[in-house]
C-alpha cells in the first residue's frame, strides 16, 4: 500500500515537472498581457496575431514535408538493398547510415557547410538545407524499415516469382504492402526529426528563411525588442501544436486498438 | 524430359534468380551514393580542413591553437561535465519511472509512457522557451543551474524510452528466480535487473551525453549573461559568426574532429549503442 503510494506520487511527480511549463505556456496563451505571471484579461489577441508567424508555420511544415517525402524514397530503397544484398555492399551501407545517427548535428552541418563551399556554393541555400534534412532523417527511415523485412515471411516474394509475376511487380505488390507499416513510421519519424532541427537548420538556411526553431531561438536567445513582441504569439503556436499532439497521438492509438481487436476476431 | 531441355530451364531459372538478387540490392545504390556524397566525403573534408590553414598547406596549428586556449579548452572540459551531470540526473529520474512502468498493468503503462514521451513531438525550442518562462516565473537566475534544469527537462524522455524497452523485453523470470532462491529484493535489483537492463542505460545515455555538447541553443537562452555554453557553439561559432557568414573554417574543423574522437572515444568504451533504440518512439 505504502509502496504503491510512493510509485504512484512519483510517476505523478515527473509527469507535473514535465507538464507544468507547458500547461502554464498554455494558460498565458490566454493572457492579453505580453509577460508571464502577471495576468490581465482574457483574450484571444495572441491567437489572432498568429498570422504574424504564418511564413515560419509554413517554412517549417513544407520544409519537413517534402524532406520526408525524399528521406522515406531515399531511405526504403536503400533498407530493401540493404537487406537483400548479404556481402560487403550492404554492410557497408549501412555501416554509412548509422554515421549521422550517432554524429552529432552540429559536426553534420559544418561538415556539409564544406561540401558547399568546395563545391563552390555558397553555404547558405535552400537545397543544401534540403540536403541536411535528409541527411538527418534518411537513416532513421532505413532503421525503421528494416525491422519489417526481417519479420517478413521470405518465400512471399519467391511464391510471387513461381507464380509468374516479375521482379517489379513482385517488389510492389508483395515486398512494399508487407513493409508499409515501417515505411509510414519512418516517415512520420523524418517529419518530426526535420520539425524538431535546429542547428541543422540554423548552419545551412538562407538567412531571410526562418523556421519555428530558429524563430523561437532567436524570441528567446537573443531578446531583441522585436522578438519579445513575439514571445506571446509563440505561447499561442504552442498551445497549438501541444494541442494537435495530443489529437495526433490519441488517433493514431484508437486506431492501433481497433486494428489489433480486429486481429483477435480472426 | 530430355536431359538437354532439363538443363536449359535449369540455367534459365539460375539466370533468372542471379539477375534478381541482383536488380534488389542495386535498389540501395541511389542511398549509397548520397551517402558517400554528403555524409562520408564531408567528414574526409572535416580531417582535410583541420590539417590544413587557409591557405591549404598542411599544418598542426589548429590543434596547437586549440589546446593552448584556455577558454576553448575551459569550454571542452566543461561541456563534457555538465554531459556527464545531465546524464545522469536523468538515468536517475528516468530509471525508476522506466522501471516503475515495467511493472505495471501493461495497458496503463502504454498511456503513461505516451504521456511521457508526448513532448519528443513538441518543437524542442518551444520546450525550451516553456521552461524558461518557468523558471522566470518561480524567479530561478539564468546562468549554470538553469541550463542544466533545461537540459534535463528537454533530454529526459530520451533516456526514458530505451529503459523502458530494454526493462519491458527482460526476462522476468529471472528476477522471480532470483528472488525465489533467497535473494533480498534489493540484490535481485542489483545483481539482476540492474545488468540485465544495461544495454538500455548505455542506449539512453548515448542519447543524451553527446548531444548535450552539441546543444547550444538550450544554453544561449539559459545563460544569461553568465557566458556559460557548450562545445558545440564553438564550432558553430566558426561557421555562423556574428551576423551568419562563416569566420574561421579550419578552425571549426578542428573542434569538429575533435568532437569526433571524443564520439569515437565513448562508442569504444561502451561498445556502441544499438541504434533500433534510437528511434524516438514511433516502434512503440
Amino acid at each position: 500500500m505504502i509502496k504503491k503510494f510512493f510509485t504512484r506520487g512519483y510517476i505523478f511527480l515527473i509527469l507535473a515537472f514535465i507538464y507544468i511549463p507547458i500547461f502554464i505556456l498554455v494558460i498565458y496563451s490566454f493572457n492579453s498581457g505580453k509577460s508571464i505571471g502577471a495576468w490581465e484579461n482574457f483574450s484571444f489577441i495572441w491567437y489572432s496575431k498568429l498570422a504574424e508567424v504564418k511564413d515560419v508555420v509554413i517554412n517549417t511544415i513544407v520544409l519537413a514535408v517534402v524532406s520526408a517525402i525524399i528521406a522515406t524514397l531515399l531511405g526504403t530503397l536503400g533498407a530493401i538493398g540493404i537487406f537483400y544484398s548479404k556481402g560487403k555492399l550492404g554492410k557497408s551501407v549501412k555501416g554509412m547510415s548509422q554515421i549521422p545517427v550517432v554524429n552529432s548535428e552540429v559536426v553534420t552541418a559544418c561538415a556539409l557547410v564544406m561540401l558547399l563551399v568546395i563545391m563552390g556554393f555558397s553555404h547558405r541555400t535552400i537545397f543544401g538545407l534540403y540536403v541536411g534534412h535528409i541527411t538527418l532523417s534518411a537513416p532513421f527511415v532505413v532503421l525503421s524499415v528494416l525491422p519489417k523485412l526481417k519479420q517478413m515471411d521470405g518465400s512471399l516474394y519467391e511464391a510471387a516469382l513461381d507464380l509468374g509475376a516479375t521482379p517489379t511487380q513482385a517488389l510492389f505488390k508483395v515486398i512494399l504492402p508487407e513493409i508499409l507499416p515501417g515505411i509510414f513510421s519512418g516517415f512520420m519519424l523524418a517529419v518530426t526529426l526535420s520539425l524538431d532541427d535546429y542547428i541543422i537548420t540554423a548552419t545551412l538556411s538562407p538567412l531571410d528563411f526562418d523556421t519555428i526553431s530558429t524563430a523561437v531561438y532567436k524570441a528567446i536567445a537573443l531578446t531583441t525588442e522585436k522578438s519579445s513582441e513575439q514571445v506571446p504569439i509563440y505561447r499561442a503556436l504552442t498551445t497549438i501544436i501541444f494541442l494537435i499532439t495530443v489529437a495526433v497521438v490519441v488517433v493514431m492509438n484508437v486506431r492501433a486498438d481497433k486494428r489489433v481487436k480486429e486481429k483477435r476476431k480472426v | 524430359m530430355t536431359l538437354a531441355s532439363k538443363e536449359q530451364t535449369n540455367g534459365t531459372i539460375k539466370k533468372r534468380k542471379f539477375h534478381l538478387s541482383f536488380s534488389r540490392k542495386q535498389l540501395c545504390i541511389p542511398y549509397a551514393l548520397f551517402l558517400i556524397m554528403f555524409v562520408v566525403f564531408p567528414l574526409l573534408l572535416v580531417v582535410y580542413y583541420a590539417f590544413t590553414d587557409s591557405t591549404g598547406a598542411i599544418t598542426l596549428n589548429n590543434f596547437i591553437e586549440f589546446f593552448t586556449d584556455t577558454t576553448k579548452i575551459s569550454t571542452l572540459l566543461i561541456s563534457v561535465l555538465v554531459s556527464f551531470v545531465v546524464t545522469a540526473i536523468c538515468l536517475l529520474i528516468a530509471y525508476p519511472v522506466a522501471y516503475i512502468l515495467s511493472k505495471m498493468n501493461k495497458k496503463i503503462a502504454f498511456v503513461l509512457l505516451l504521456l511521457f514521451i508526448m513532448p519528443m513531438w513538441i518543437n524542442f525550442v518551444l520546450r525550451a522557451m516553456a521552461m524558461k518562462e518557468l523558471l522566470s516565473l518561480i524567479g530561478i537566475p539564468l546562468g549554470s543551474g538553469a541550463n542544466i534544469i533545461g537540459l534535463v527537462y528537454d533530454y529526459l524522455p530520451f533516456m526514458i524510452l530505451p529503459l523502458y524497452s530494454t526493462l519491458i523485453k527482460m526476462d522476468k523470470s529471472l528476477e522471480e528466480a532470483a528472488q525465489d532462491l533467497g535473494a533480498s529484493k534489493v540484490r535481485v535489483f542489483i545483481d539482476v535487473t540492474l545488468p540485465l537492463s544495461l544495454s538500455g542505460i548505455i542506449s539512453g545515455a548515448m542519447m543524451v551525453f553527446l548531444p548535450v555538447m552539441s546543444c547550444y541553443v538550450i544554453t544561449d537562452a539559459f545563460s544569461g549573461s553568465t557566458g556559460f555554453t557548450v562545445i558545440g557553439k564553438l564550432i558553430a561559432w566558426c561557421f555562423l559568426g556574428e551576423n551568419g557568414t562563416m569566420t574561421n573554417i579550419n578552425g571549426g574543423a578542428t573542434i569538429s574532429l575533435i568532437m569526433l574522437i571524443i564520439l569515437f572515444v565513448t562508442m569504444f568504451a561502451t561498445g556502441g549503442f544499438k541504434s533500433e533504440d534510437n528511434v524516438r518512439g514511433t516502434n512503440i
